[in-house]
Protein backbone atom coordinates (compact mmCIF):
# COMPACT_ATOMS: atom_id res chain seq x y z
CA UNK A 1 0.00 0.00 0.00
CA UNK A 2 3.08 2.42 0.62
CA UNK A 3 4.48 2.25 -2.24
CA UNK A 4 1.39 2.65 -4.11
CA UNK A 5 0.27 5.71 -2.45
CA UNK A 6 3.85 7.09 -3.39
CA UNK A 7 2.58 6.31 -6.81
CA UNK A 8 -0.99 7.73 -6.43
CA UNK A 9 -1.49 10.84 -5.92
CA UNK A 10 -5.10 10.76 -5.45
CA UNK A 11 -6.98 7.23 -4.21
CA UNK A 12 -10.39 6.46 -3.27
CA UNK A 13 -11.58 3.37 -1.52
CA UNK A 14 -15.33 2.60 -1.99
CA UNK A 15 -16.51 6.17 -2.12
CA UNK A 16 -20.18 6.70 -2.25
CA UNK A 17 -22.18 10.11 -1.99
CA UNK A 18 -25.63 10.97 -1.67
CA UNK A 19 -27.29 14.50 -2.46
CA UNK A 20 -30.21 13.89 -0.30
CA UNK A 21 -31.89 10.73 -1.30
CA UNK A 22 -29.76 10.11 -4.43
CA UNK A 23 -26.98 8.57 -4.91
CA UNK A 24 -24.60 10.47 -7.13
CA UNK A 25 -21.51 7.90 -6.68
CA UNK A 26 -21.33 4.08 -6.17
CA UNK A 27 -18.62 2.33 -4.55
CA UNK A 28 -16.11 4.44 -6.43
CA UNK A 29 -12.70 3.21 -5.71
CA UNK A 30 -10.02 4.89 -8.19
CA UNK A 31 -6.32 5.59 -8.25
CA UNK A 32 -4.90 8.64 -9.99
CA UNK A 33 -1.27 8.76 -10.52
CA UNK A 34 1.22 11.48 -9.85
CA UNK A 35 2.12 13.55 -12.52
CA UNK A 36 -0.32 12.38 -15.11
CA UNK A 37 -3.13 13.61 -16.82
CA UNK A 38 -6.34 11.53 -16.14
CA UNK A 39 -9.59 12.44 -17.96
CA UNK A 40 -12.41 11.85 -16.23
CA UNK A 41 -15.61 10.80 -18.96
CA UNK A 42 -19.18 9.78 -19.26
CA UNK A 43 -22.45 10.91 -20.27
CA UNK A 44 -23.87 14.29 -18.61
CA UNK A 45 -25.30 13.70 -15.27
CA UNK A 46 -22.83 10.14 -14.34
CA UNK A 47 -20.96 11.95 -11.44
CA UNK A 48 -17.84 13.31 -12.96
CA UNK A 49 -17.95 16.77 -11.15
CA UNK A 50 -19.51 15.15 -8.16
CA UNK A 51 -16.45 13.01 -7.70
CA UNK A 52 -13.95 15.81 -8.99
CA UNK A 53 -15.33 18.21 -6.09
CA UNK A 54 -14.85 15.56 -3.57
CA UNK A 55 -11.09 15.24 -3.92
CA UNK A 56 -10.79 18.88 -2.45
CA UNK A 57 -14.01 18.58 -0.43
CA UNK A 58 -15.80 21.53 -1.85
CA UNK A 59 -19.04 19.53 -2.19
CA UNK A 60 -19.66 19.88 1.68
CA UNK A 61 -20.89 23.11 1.02
CA UNK A 62 -24.39 22.12 0.74
CA UNK A 63 -25.68 20.39 4.25
CA UNK A 64 -27.86 17.90 2.71
CA UNK A 65 -24.66 16.20 1.11
CA UNK A 66 -23.66 12.89 2.67
CA UNK A 67 -20.16 10.96 1.88
CA UNK A 68 -19.00 7.76 2.93
CA UNK A 69 -15.87 5.73 2.05
CA UNK A 70 -12.05 6.86 1.34
CA UNK A 71 -10.52 8.93 0.18
CA UNK A 72 -6.49 9.19 0.00
CA UNK A 73 -4.70 12.53 -0.91
CA UNK A 74 -1.16 12.60 -1.12
CA UNK A 75 -1.04 9.67 1.08
CA UNK A 76 -3.06 11.80 3.82
CA UNK A 77 -7.08 10.64 4.23
CA UNK A 78 -8.58 13.40 3.61
CA UNK A 79 -11.45 12.97 6.17
CA UNK A 80 -8.77 12.78 9.21
CA UNK A 81 -10.07 14.95 11.93
CA UNK A 82 -6.67 17.22 11.89
CA UNK A 83 -6.93 17.80 8.42
CA UNK A 84 -7.98 21.73 7.67
CA UNK A 85 -9.59 22.34 4.55
CA UNK A 86 -7.35 25.57 3.89
CA UNK A 87 -4.33 23.37 3.77
CA UNK A 88 -6.02 20.68 1.59
CA UNK A 89 -7.36 23.46 -0.70
CA UNK A 90 -4.19 25.06 -1.02
CA UNK A 91 -2.46 21.87 -2.23
CA UNK A 92 -5.45 20.78 -4.83
CA UNK A 93 -6.05 23.72 -6.75
CA UNK A 94 -9.72 23.10 -9.38
CA UNK A 95 -10.40 24.85 -12.37
CA UNK A 96 -14.01 25.45 -13.09
CA UNK A 97 -15.90 25.39 -16.24
CA UNK A 98 -16.96 28.75 -16.56
CA UNK A 99 -13.40 31.41 -16.18
CA UNK A 100 -13.95 32.76 -12.76
CA UNK A 101 -11.58 35.58 -12.09
CA UNK A 102 -12.58 37.49 -8.96
CA UNK A 103 -13.34 41.05 -10.41
CA UNK A 104 -10.29 42.37 -8.89
CA UNK A 105 -7.20 43.06 -11.22
CA UNK A 106 -5.28 40.62 -12.99
CA UNK A 107 -1.82 41.38 -10.71
CA UNK A 108 -3.96 40.51 -7.45
CA UNK A 109 -6.01 37.58 -9.33
CA UNK A 110 -2.38 35.84 -9.42
CA UNK A 111 -1.71 36.67 -5.68
CA UNK A 112 -5.11 36.32 -4.39
CA UNK A 113 -3.81 32.66 -2.89
CA UNK A 114 -1.05 34.15 -1.24
CA UNK A 115 -2.44 37.00 0.17
CA UNK A 116 -4.85 34.95 1.45
CA UNK A 117 -2.28 32.88 3.12
CA UNK A 118 -0.13 35.37 4.53
CA UNK A 119 -0.13 38.29 6.93
CA UNK A 120 -0.40 41.89 5.09
CA UNK A 121 3.52 43.12 4.03
CA UNK A 122 4.72 39.81 4.49
CA UNK A 123 6.43 39.77 1.39
CA UNK A 124 8.30 42.31 -0.59
CA UNK A 125 6.37 44.25 -3.29
CA UNK A 126 9.56 42.63 -5.65
CA UNK A 127 9.31 39.12 -4.44
CA UNK A 128 5.39 39.14 -5.15
CA UNK A 129 6.56 40.82 -8.48
CA UNK A 130 8.51 38.45 -9.57
CA UNK A 131 5.67 35.94 -8.48
CA UNK A 132 3.13 37.64 -11.00
CA UNK A 133 6.01 37.09 -14.06
CA UNK A 134 6.78 33.63 -12.95
CA UNK A 135 2.89 32.66 -12.81
CA UNK A 136 1.70 34.42 -15.40
CA UNK A 137 4.69 33.26 -17.97
CA UNK A 138 4.28 29.63 -16.89
CA UNK A 139 0.70 29.67 -18.39
CA UNK A 140 1.70 31.87 -21.47
CA UNK A 141 -0.10 34.69 -20.31
CA UNK A 142 3.14 36.93 -19.58
CA UNK A 143 3.32 38.51 -23.38
CA UNK A 144 0.34 40.09 -23.57
CA UNK A 145 -0.93 40.77 -20.19
CA UNK A 146 2.51 42.18 -18.44
CA UNK A 147 1.46 45.90 -19.46
CA UNK A 148 -2.05 45.53 -18.37
CA UNK A 149 -1.51 43.65 -14.70
CA UNK A 150 -4.25 46.48 -13.30
CA UNK A 151 -6.91 46.01 -15.78
CA UNK A 152 -9.59 44.20 -13.86
CA UNK A 153 -9.48 40.70 -14.66
CA UNK A 154 -13.44 39.94 -15.55
CA UNK A 155 -12.81 42.66 -18.95
CA UNK A 156 -9.92 40.16 -20.60
CA UNK A 157 -11.04 37.27 -23.42
CA UNK A 158 -12.65 34.48 -21.95
CA UNK A 159 -9.24 32.40 -22.74
CA UNK A 160 -7.28 34.43 -20.72
CA UNK A 161 -9.50 34.82 -17.91
CA UNK A 162 -9.48 30.76 -17.77
CA UNK A 163 -5.71 30.90 -17.92
CA UNK A 164 -5.69 33.59 -15.60
CA UNK A 165 -7.47 31.00 -12.71
CA UNK A 166 -4.56 28.60 -13.81
CA UNK A 167 -2.11 30.73 -12.93
CA UNK A 168 -3.86 31.90 -9.61
CA UNK A 169 -3.89 28.68 -8.42
CA UNK A 170 0.30 28.19 -8.91
CA UNK A 171 1.31 30.78 -6.36
CA UNK A 172 0.18 28.16 -3.68
CA UNK A 173 2.10 25.19 -5.44
CA UNK A 174 -0.15 22.98 -5.33
CA UNK A 175 0.51 19.67 -6.44
CA UNK A 176 -3.07 18.58 -7.91
CA UNK A 177 -5.01 20.22 -10.15
CA UNK A 178 -8.49 19.23 -10.87
CA UNK A 179 -10.27 20.74 -14.20
CA UNK A 180 -13.74 20.83 -14.56
CA UNK A 181 -14.71 21.36 -18.48
CA UNK A 182 -12.08 24.06 -18.53
CA UNK A 183 -12.77 24.70 -22.43
CA UNK A 184 -16.58 23.96 -22.42
CA UNK A 185 -17.07 28.03 -22.47
CA UNK A 186 -14.11 28.49 -25.05
CA UNK A 187 -13.64 28.28 -28.92
CA UNK A 188 -11.27 26.01 -30.72
CA UNK A 189 -8.61 28.32 -30.35
CA UNK A 190 -8.88 28.94 -26.77
CA UNK A 191 -9.58 25.03 -26.25
CA UNK A 192 -6.23 24.20 -28.27
CA UNK A 193 -4.52 26.65 -26.61
CA UNK A 194 -5.55 25.44 -22.90
CA UNK A 195 -4.70 21.84 -23.98
CA UNK A 196 -1.17 22.71 -25.23
CA UNK A 197 -0.84 24.72 -21.78
CA UNK A 198 -1.93 20.97 -19.59
CA UNK A 199 0.59 19.42 -22.18
CA UNK A 200 2.95 21.90 -20.36
CA UNK A 201 2.08 21.91 -16.80
CA UNK A 202 2.42 17.72 -17.25
CA UNK A 203 4.95 15.96 -15.02
CA UNK A 204 4.84 18.77 -12.52
CA UNK A 205 1.33 18.26 -11.42
CA UNK A 206 -0.94 16.38 -11.03
CA UNK A 207 -3.91 16.85 -13.42
CA UNK A 208 -7.46 15.68 -13.33
CA UNK A 209 -9.83 16.84 -16.07
CA UNK A 210 -13.58 16.23 -16.79
CA UNK A 211 -14.59 16.63 -20.17
CA UNK A 212 -17.66 15.58 -22.48
CA UNK A 213 -15.17 15.89 -25.53
CA UNK A 214 -13.84 12.19 -26.30
CA UNK A 215 -11.64 13.76 -28.49
CA UNK A 216 -10.16 16.26 -26.06
CA UNK A 217 -10.09 13.27 -23.85
CA UNK A 218 -8.11 11.32 -26.64
CA UNK A 219 -5.41 14.36 -27.04
CA UNK A 220 -4.36 15.40 -23.79
CA UNK A 221 -4.82 12.43 -21.32
CA UNK A 222 -2.61 9.63 -20.25
CA UNK A 223 -5.16 7.71 -18.69
CA UNK A 224 -9.36 7.85 -18.81
CA UNK A 225 -11.51 6.95 -16.09
CA UNK A 226 -14.99 6.50 -17.56
CA UNK A 227 -18.29 6.64 -15.16
CA UNK A 228 -21.52 5.53 -16.00
CA UNK A 229 -24.41 6.33 -13.47
CA UNK A 230 -22.24 6.98 -10.46
CA UNK A 231 -19.89 3.70 -11.05
CA UNK A 232 -16.85 3.38 -12.17
CA UNK A 233 -17.08 1.27 -15.24
CA UNK A 234 -13.29 1.30 -16.32
CA UNK A 235 -9.97 2.69 -16.03
CA UNK A 236 -6.91 2.25 -17.66
CA UNK A 237 -4.62 4.28 -20.14
CA UNK A 238 -6.43 6.60 -22.78
CA UNK A 239 -5.46 4.36 -25.70
CA UNK A 240 -6.52 1.16 -24.48
CA UNK A 241 -9.50 2.58 -23.18
CA UNK A 242 -10.21 4.10 -26.99
CA UNK A 243 -8.84 1.02 -29.28
CA UNK A 244 -9.50 -2.02 -26.59
CA UNK A 245 -12.00 -1.00 -24.14
CA UNK A 246 -12.17 -3.86 -21.64
CA UNK A 247 -15.99 -3.02 -20.87
CA UNK A 248 -19.10 -3.53 -23.45
CA UNK A 249 -20.77 -0.25 -21.83
CA UNK A 250 -17.23 1.85 -22.34
CA UNK A 251 -17.30 0.89 -25.95
CA UNK A 252 -21.01 1.44 -26.48
CA UNK A 253 -20.18 5.15 -24.88
CA UNK A 254 -17.05 5.36 -27.41
CA UNK A 255 -19.21 4.84 -30.29
CA UNK A 256 -21.58 7.50 -29.13
CA UNK A 257 -24.61 4.70 -28.42
CA UNK A 258 -25.07 7.11 -26.04
CA UNK A 259 -24.64 10.37 -23.54
CA UNK B 1 -44.93 20.49 -58.10
CA UNK B 2 -46.11 18.50 -54.93
CA UNK B 3 -47.40 20.00 -52.11
CA UNK B 4 -48.37 23.78 -53.18
CA UNK B 5 -51.80 24.90 -52.25
CA UNK B 6 -52.43 27.25 -55.24
CA UNK B 7 -51.29 30.71 -53.90
CA UNK B 8 -50.21 33.31 -55.72
CA UNK B 9 -46.95 34.00 -54.80
CA UNK B 10 -47.45 37.26 -54.18
CA UNK B 11 -49.78 36.47 -51.84
CA UNK B 12 -47.59 34.59 -49.48
CA UNK B 13 -45.85 36.07 -46.15
CA UNK B 14 -48.56 39.12 -46.30
CA UNK B 15 -50.55 39.64 -43.04
CA UNK B 16 -53.79 37.85 -42.04
CA UNK B 17 -56.32 39.25 -40.39
CA UNK B 18 -55.02 37.83 -36.84
CA UNK B 19 -51.61 39.37 -37.48
CA UNK B 20 -53.11 42.61 -38.08
CA UNK B 21 -55.62 42.48 -35.13
CA UNK B 22 -52.23 41.13 -32.83
CA UNK B 23 -50.21 44.17 -34.06
CA UNK B 24 -52.99 46.46 -32.85
CA UNK B 25 -53.49 45.16 -29.56
CA UNK B 26 -49.54 44.98 -29.04
CA UNK B 27 -49.00 48.83 -30.07
CA UNK B 28 -52.58 50.19 -27.69
CA UNK B 29 -50.55 47.87 -24.59
CA UNK B 30 -47.26 49.63 -25.64
CA UNK B 31 -49.13 53.20 -25.21
CA UNK B 32 -51.18 52.24 -22.37
CA UNK B 33 -48.06 51.06 -20.14
CA UNK B 34 -46.07 53.73 -21.36
CA UNK B 35 -48.74 56.27 -19.87
CA UNK B 36 -49.18 54.66 -16.75
CA UNK B 37 -44.97 54.57 -16.47
CA UNK B 38 -45.07 59.00 -17.04
CA UNK B 39 -48.34 59.30 -14.78
CA UNK B 40 -46.12 57.91 -11.78
CA UNK B 41 -44.23 61.20 -12.02
CA UNK B 42 -47.32 63.46 -12.44
CA UNK B 43 -47.78 62.69 -8.65
CA UNK B 44 -44.49 63.70 -7.62
CA UNK B 45 -44.31 66.89 -9.37
CA UNK B 46 -47.33 68.17 -7.85
CA UNK B 47 -46.91 67.17 -4.71
CA UNK B 48 -43.43 69.36 -5.30
CA UNK B 49 -44.74 72.34 -6.62
CA UNK B 50 -47.96 72.21 -4.69
CA UNK B 51 -45.48 72.32 -1.44
CA UNK B 52 -43.12 74.84 -2.89
CA UNK B 53 -46.05 77.15 -4.04
CA UNK B 54 -46.95 77.27 -0.57
CA UNK B 55 -43.78 77.55 1.18
CA UNK B 56 -41.99 80.09 -1.14
CA UNK B 57 -43.15 82.73 1.75
CA UNK B 58 -41.15 81.30 4.57
CA UNK B 59 -38.41 79.78 2.89
CA UNK B 60 -35.21 80.85 3.36
CA UNK B 61 -31.80 80.23 5.14
CA UNK B 62 -33.53 82.20 8.33
CA UNK B 63 -35.67 79.64 8.72
CA UNK B 64 -33.36 76.69 8.39
CA UNK B 65 -31.30 78.17 11.20
CA UNK B 66 -33.45 80.08 13.26
CA UNK B 67 -35.71 78.81 16.24
CA UNK B 68 -39.88 79.07 16.39
CA UNK B 69 -40.90 82.06 17.93
CA UNK B 70 -44.47 83.29 18.97
CA UNK B 71 -45.09 79.83 19.92
CA UNK B 72 -44.02 78.33 16.74
CA UNK B 73 -46.11 81.02 14.68
CA UNK B 74 -42.71 82.41 13.69
CA UNK B 75 -39.59 81.99 13.71
CA UNK B 76 -37.24 78.87 11.50
CA UNK B 77 -37.11 74.86 12.54
CA UNK B 78 -33.75 74.82 13.72
CA UNK B 79 -34.48 72.53 16.74
CA UNK B 80 -36.20 70.18 14.70
CA UNK B 81 -34.20 69.87 12.34
CA UNK B 82 -31.20 69.13 14.61
CA UNK B 83 -33.46 66.69 16.53
CA UNK B 84 -33.97 64.90 13.05
CA UNK B 85 -30.54 64.98 12.28
CA UNK B 86 -29.99 63.43 16.26
CA UNK B 87 -32.31 60.65 16.21
CA UNK B 88 -31.90 59.63 12.11
CA UNK B 89 -27.97 59.40 12.66
CA UNK B 90 -28.19 57.83 15.98
CA UNK B 91 -30.61 54.72 15.19
CA UNK B 92 -28.63 54.02 11.68
CA UNK B 93 -25.66 54.23 13.74
CA UNK B 94 -27.69 51.11 16.26
CA UNK B 95 -29.40 49.29 12.98
CA UNK B 96 -26.29 49.59 10.40
CA UNK B 97 -24.00 47.72 11.67
CA UNK B 98 -26.26 45.10 13.92
CA UNK B 99 -28.19 44.71 10.57
CA UNK B 100 -25.09 44.05 8.38
CA UNK B 101 -23.74 41.79 10.58
CA UNK B 102 -26.75 39.66 11.05
CA UNK B 103 -27.68 39.88 7.28
CA UNK B 104 -24.33 38.32 6.65
CA UNK B 105 -24.26 35.87 9.36
CA UNK B 106 -27.75 34.21 7.73
CA UNK B 107 -26.53 34.79 4.19
CA UNK B 108 -23.11 33.11 4.43
CA UNK B 109 -23.03 30.66 7.68
CA UNK B 110 -26.49 29.69 8.55
CA UNK B 111 -26.91 26.68 7.48
CA UNK B 112 -30.46 26.11 5.95
CA UNK B 113 -32.13 24.23 9.23
CA UNK B 114 -35.44 25.03 10.95
CA UNK B 115 -33.91 27.32 13.60
CA UNK B 116 -32.68 30.08 10.02
CA UNK B 117 -35.74 29.52 8.82
CA UNK B 118 -37.67 30.94 11.99
CA UNK B 119 -35.43 33.85 11.59
CA UNK B 120 -35.48 34.20 8.32
CA UNK B 121 -39.60 34.41 8.59
CA UNK B 122 -38.90 36.62 11.98
CA UNK B 123 -37.09 39.04 9.63
CA UNK B 124 -39.53 39.31 7.23
CA UNK B 125 -42.63 39.65 9.38
CA UNK B 126 -41.10 42.09 11.61
CA UNK B 127 -40.28 44.07 8.27
CA UNK B 128 -44.21 44.38 7.62
CA UNK B 129 -45.43 45.66 10.96
CA UNK B 130 -46.93 48.95 11.16
CA UNK B 131 -44.90 52.23 13.15
CA UNK B 132 -47.28 52.79 15.51
CA UNK B 133 -47.06 48.77 16.92
CA UNK B 134 -43.11 49.82 17.11
CA UNK B 135 -43.98 53.32 18.47
CA UNK B 136 -45.61 51.24 21.24
CA UNK B 137 -43.32 48.52 21.66
CA UNK B 138 -40.56 51.63 22.30
CA UNK B 139 -42.68 52.73 24.66
CA UNK B 140 -43.02 49.72 26.78
CA UNK B 141 -39.39 48.63 26.06
CA UNK B 142 -37.52 51.73 26.09
CA UNK B 143 -38.82 54.38 28.05
CA UNK B 144 -40.42 52.31 30.87
CA UNK B 145 -38.87 48.70 31.14
CA UNK B 146 -35.26 49.75 30.34
CA UNK B 147 -35.90 52.82 31.98
CA UNK B 148 -34.50 54.89 29.61
CA UNK B 149 -37.25 57.67 30.31
CA UNK B 150 -38.61 60.05 27.10
CA UNK B 151 -35.61 60.82 25.51
CA UNK B 152 -33.69 60.89 22.36
CA UNK B 153 -31.90 57.14 23.19
CA UNK B 154 -35.39 55.75 23.36
CA UNK B 155 -36.69 57.08 20.10
CA UNK B 156 -33.75 56.19 18.00
CA UNK B 157 -33.83 52.88 19.53
CA UNK B 158 -37.11 52.22 18.79
CA UNK B 159 -36.18 53.63 15.01
CA UNK B 160 -33.22 51.18 15.30
CA UNK B 161 -35.50 48.32 16.22
CA UNK B 162 -38.10 49.90 13.13
CA UNK B 163 -34.97 49.72 10.46
CA UNK B 164 -33.65 47.11 11.39
CA UNK B 165 -35.41 44.17 9.78
CA UNK B 166 -35.55 46.25 6.55
CA UNK B 167 -32.01 46.47 6.46
CA UNK B 168 -31.38 42.81 7.31
CA UNK B 169 -33.38 42.17 3.99
CA UNK B 170 -32.20 44.43 1.45
CA UNK B 171 -28.48 43.08 2.55
CA UNK B 172 -29.42 39.26 2.47
CA UNK B 173 -30.32 40.30 -1.07
CA UNK B 174 -27.77 42.24 -2.03
CA UNK B 175 -25.38 39.66 -0.28
CA UNK B 176 -27.04 36.67 -2.60
CA UNK B 177 -26.45 38.53 -5.52
CA UNK B 178 -22.99 37.58 -5.72
CA UNK B 179 -22.09 34.90 -7.70
CA UNK B 180 -21.27 31.69 -6.59
CA UNK B 181 -18.16 31.26 -8.53
CA UNK B 182 -16.65 34.37 -7.03
CA UNK B 183 -17.30 32.54 -3.70
CA UNK B 184 -15.83 29.48 -5.19
CA UNK B 185 -12.62 30.64 -6.45
CA UNK B 186 -11.56 32.03 -2.99
CA UNK B 187 -12.62 28.71 -1.12
CA UNK B 188 -10.55 26.83 -3.83
CA UNK B 189 -7.45 28.50 -2.89
CA UNK B 190 -8.18 27.98 0.83
CA UNK B 191 -10.15 31.14 2.03
CA UNK B 192 -11.71 30.74 4.59
CA UNK B 193 -15.35 32.07 5.44
CA UNK B 194 -14.26 35.19 6.62
CA UNK B 195 -11.48 35.33 4.05
CA UNK B 196 -14.26 35.05 1.30
CA UNK B 197 -16.82 37.84 2.67
CA UNK B 198 -14.41 40.46 3.00
CA UNK B 199 -12.50 39.53 0.15
CA UNK B 200 -15.39 39.36 -3.18
CA UNK B 201 -18.85 39.45 -0.99
CA UNK B 202 -18.93 42.10 0.53
CA UNK B 203 -16.88 44.11 -1.77
CA UNK B 204 -19.32 43.16 -5.04
CA UNK B 205 -22.36 44.15 -2.74
CA UNK B 206 -21.29 47.04 -0.91
CA UNK B 207 -23.10 49.51 -3.31
CA UNK B 208 -26.44 47.30 -2.72
CA UNK B 209 -26.19 47.19 1.23
CA UNK B 210 -25.35 51.43 1.36
CA UNK B 211 -28.56 51.68 -0.75
CA UNK B 212 -30.70 49.90 1.51
CA UNK B 213 -29.32 51.34 4.75
CA UNK B 214 -29.65 55.13 2.95
CA UNK B 215 -33.43 54.45 1.89
CA UNK B 216 -33.92 53.91 5.85
CA UNK B 217 -32.86 57.14 6.54
CA UNK B 218 -36.19 58.76 5.16
CA UNK B 219 -38.23 56.25 6.85
CA UNK B 220 -36.35 57.25 9.77
CA UNK B 221 -36.78 60.61 9.28
CA UNK B 222 -40.24 60.47 8.32
CA UNK B 223 -41.94 58.34 10.50
CA UNK B 224 -43.65 60.40 13.53
CA UNK B 225 -45.31 57.94 15.84
CA UNK B 226 -42.41 55.99 16.89
CA UNK B 227 -40.60 59.27 17.92
CA UNK B 228 -44.12 60.89 19.33
CA UNK B 229 -44.26 58.35 21.58
CA UNK B 230 -40.75 58.02 23.29
CA UNK B 231 -38.75 61.27 22.82
CA UNK B 232 -40.26 63.89 20.68
CA UNK B 233 -41.62 66.83 22.27
CA UNK B 234 -43.30 69.88 20.82
CA UNK B 235 -41.03 72.31 21.84
CA UNK B 236 -37.74 72.91 23.28
CA UNK B 237 -35.41 75.54 23.74
CA UNK B 238 -32.55 75.45 21.89
CA UNK B 239 -29.95 78.26 20.44
CA UNK B 240 -30.42 79.26 17.33
CA UNK B 241 -27.82 77.22 15.04
CA UNK B 242 -26.43 75.37 18.12
CA UNK B 243 -25.04 72.12 16.32
CA UNK B 244 -25.30 70.26 19.66
CA UNK B 245 -28.21 71.12 21.50
CA UNK B 246 -29.42 67.58 23.02
CA UNK B 247 -28.31 65.55 24.77
CA UNK B 248 -28.97 61.36 24.75
CA UNK B 249 -31.28 61.24 27.58
CA UNK B 250 -33.06 64.48 26.56
CA UNK B 251 -36.45 64.38 24.95
CA UNK B 252 -36.07 66.82 21.38
CA UNK B 253 -38.14 68.43 18.61
CA UNK B 254 -38.17 66.40 15.39
CA UNK B 255 -39.39 67.75 11.39
CA UNK B 256 -42.16 64.90 11.67
CA UNK B 257 -43.67 65.55 14.51
CA UNK B 258 -42.89 69.49 14.07
CA UNK B 259 -45.11 69.13 10.75
CA UNK B 260 -48.00 67.50 12.75
CA UNK B 261 -47.67 69.94 15.64
CA UNK B 262 -47.71 73.19 13.35
CA UNK B 263 -50.22 71.54 10.75
CA UNK B 264 -52.89 70.70 13.21
CA UNK B 265 -52.33 72.29 16.99
CA UNK B 266 -51.35 75.54 17.14
CA UNK B 267 -54.12 77.66 15.76
CA UNK B 268 -53.77 81.16 13.46
CA UNK B 269 -50.05 80.02 12.45
CA UNK B 270 -48.51 81.55 8.69
CA UNK B 271 -49.63 79.03 6.30
CA UNK B 272 -46.48 79.00 4.46
CA UNK B 273 -44.66 77.19 7.98
CA UNK B 274 -46.18 73.79 7.92
CA UNK B 275 -45.49 73.91 4.04
CA UNK B 276 -41.87 74.95 4.31
CA UNK B 277 -41.29 72.50 7.05
CA UNK B 278 -42.35 69.58 4.74
CA UNK B 279 -40.23 71.33 1.94
CA UNK B 280 -37.24 71.15 4.37
CA UNK B 281 -37.79 67.22 5.20
CA UNK B 282 -38.50 66.22 1.65
CA UNK B 283 -35.49 68.24 0.37
CA UNK B 284 -33.16 66.62 3.17
CA UNK B 285 -34.61 63.35 2.65
CA UNK B 286 -34.14 63.52 -1.47
CA UNK B 287 -30.71 64.91 -1.14
CA UNK B 288 -29.66 62.03 1.61
CA UNK B 289 -31.17 59.77 -1.34
CA UNK B 290 -29.02 61.82 -4.04
CA UNK B 291 -25.89 61.16 -1.85
CA UNK B 292 -26.73 57.88 -1.99
CA UNK B 293 -26.81 57.11 -6.05
CA UNK B 294 -23.58 59.14 -6.73
CA UNK B 295 -21.69 57.20 -4.20
CA UNK B 296 -22.77 54.13 -5.44
CA UNK B 297 -22.38 55.62 -9.05
CA UNK B 298 -18.93 56.44 -7.67
CA UNK B 299 -18.46 52.95 -6.12
CA UNK B 300 -18.96 51.29 -9.19
CA UNK B 301 -16.66 53.26 -11.45
CA UNK B 302 -13.72 53.80 -9.03
CA UNK B 303 -13.44 50.34 -6.53
CA UNK B 304 -10.08 48.87 -7.28
CA UNK B 305 -10.55 45.58 -7.53
N1 LIG C 1 -26.01 20.18 -5.82
C1 LIG C 1 -26.71 19.11 -6.20
N2 LIG C 1 -27.85 18.77 -5.57
C2 LIG C 1 -28.55 17.69 -5.95
N3 LIG C 1 -28.22 16.88 -6.95
C3 LIG C 1 -27.10 17.15 -7.62
C4 LIG C 1 -26.28 18.28 -7.28
N4 LIG C 1 -25.23 18.31 -8.12
C5 LIG C 1 -25.38 17.25 -8.94
N5 LIG C 1 -26.48 16.55 -8.65
C6 LIG C 1 -26.94 15.33 -9.31
O1 LIG C 1 -25.91 14.38 -9.24
C7 LIG C 1 -25.75 13.73 -10.50
C8 LIG C 1 -24.34 13.87 -10.97
O2 LIG C 1 -24.11 15.22 -11.27
P1 LIG C 1 -22.71 15.76 -11.81
O3 LIG C 1 -21.65 15.26 -10.93
O4 LIG C 1 -22.83 17.23 -11.97
O5 LIG C 1 -22.63 15.07 -13.23
P2 LIG C 1 -21.67 15.37 -14.46
O6 LIG C 1 -20.65 16.37 -14.03
O7 LIG C 1 -21.10 14.04 -14.80
O8 LIG C 1 -22.53 15.87 -15.56
C9 LIG C 1 -26.76 14.32 -11.45
O9 LIG C 1 -27.83 13.44 -11.56
C10 LIG C 1 -27.19 15.59 -10.78
O10 LIG C 1 -28.56 15.83 -11.01
MG1 LIG D 1 -20.33 18.39 -14.75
Amino acid sequence: MAAEQKQNSIQTRNLNLWYGEFQALKSVSVDVKNGLITALIGPSGCGKTTLLRCFNRINERFPYVRTQGEIVILGKNIYDPDVSLIELRKSVGMVFQRPNPIPISVYENVLFGLRIHHRLGHFKKAYLEEIVEKSLTEVGLWKDLRDRLKVKATTLQLEQQQKLCIARLLPLKPEIILMDEPCSALDVEGTRSIEDLMYKLRGRYTIVIVTHNMAQARRVSDECIFMLLGEKIEHSRTEDLFLKPQNPKTGEYIEGRYG
Amino acid sequence: MPMTNNLDPAQRFTKTEFVVRKERIQSITKVLFAVMAISMIIPLLLIIGYLFYHALPSLSWEFLVEVPKKGMRDGGIWPAFVGTLYLVVISLAIAAPVGVFAAVYLNEYAKDNWFNRIIHLAVINLAGVPSIVHALFGLGAFVYAAEFGYSILSAALTLAIMTLPVIIASTREALASVPMPFREACWNVGASRWQTIRAVVVPNSISGILTGIILQVSRAAGETAPVMFTGAVFYKAVERGELFPYQLNEQCMALSMHLYTVATQVPNVKESIPYATAVVLLCSVLLVNAGAIALRVWLRNHKKW
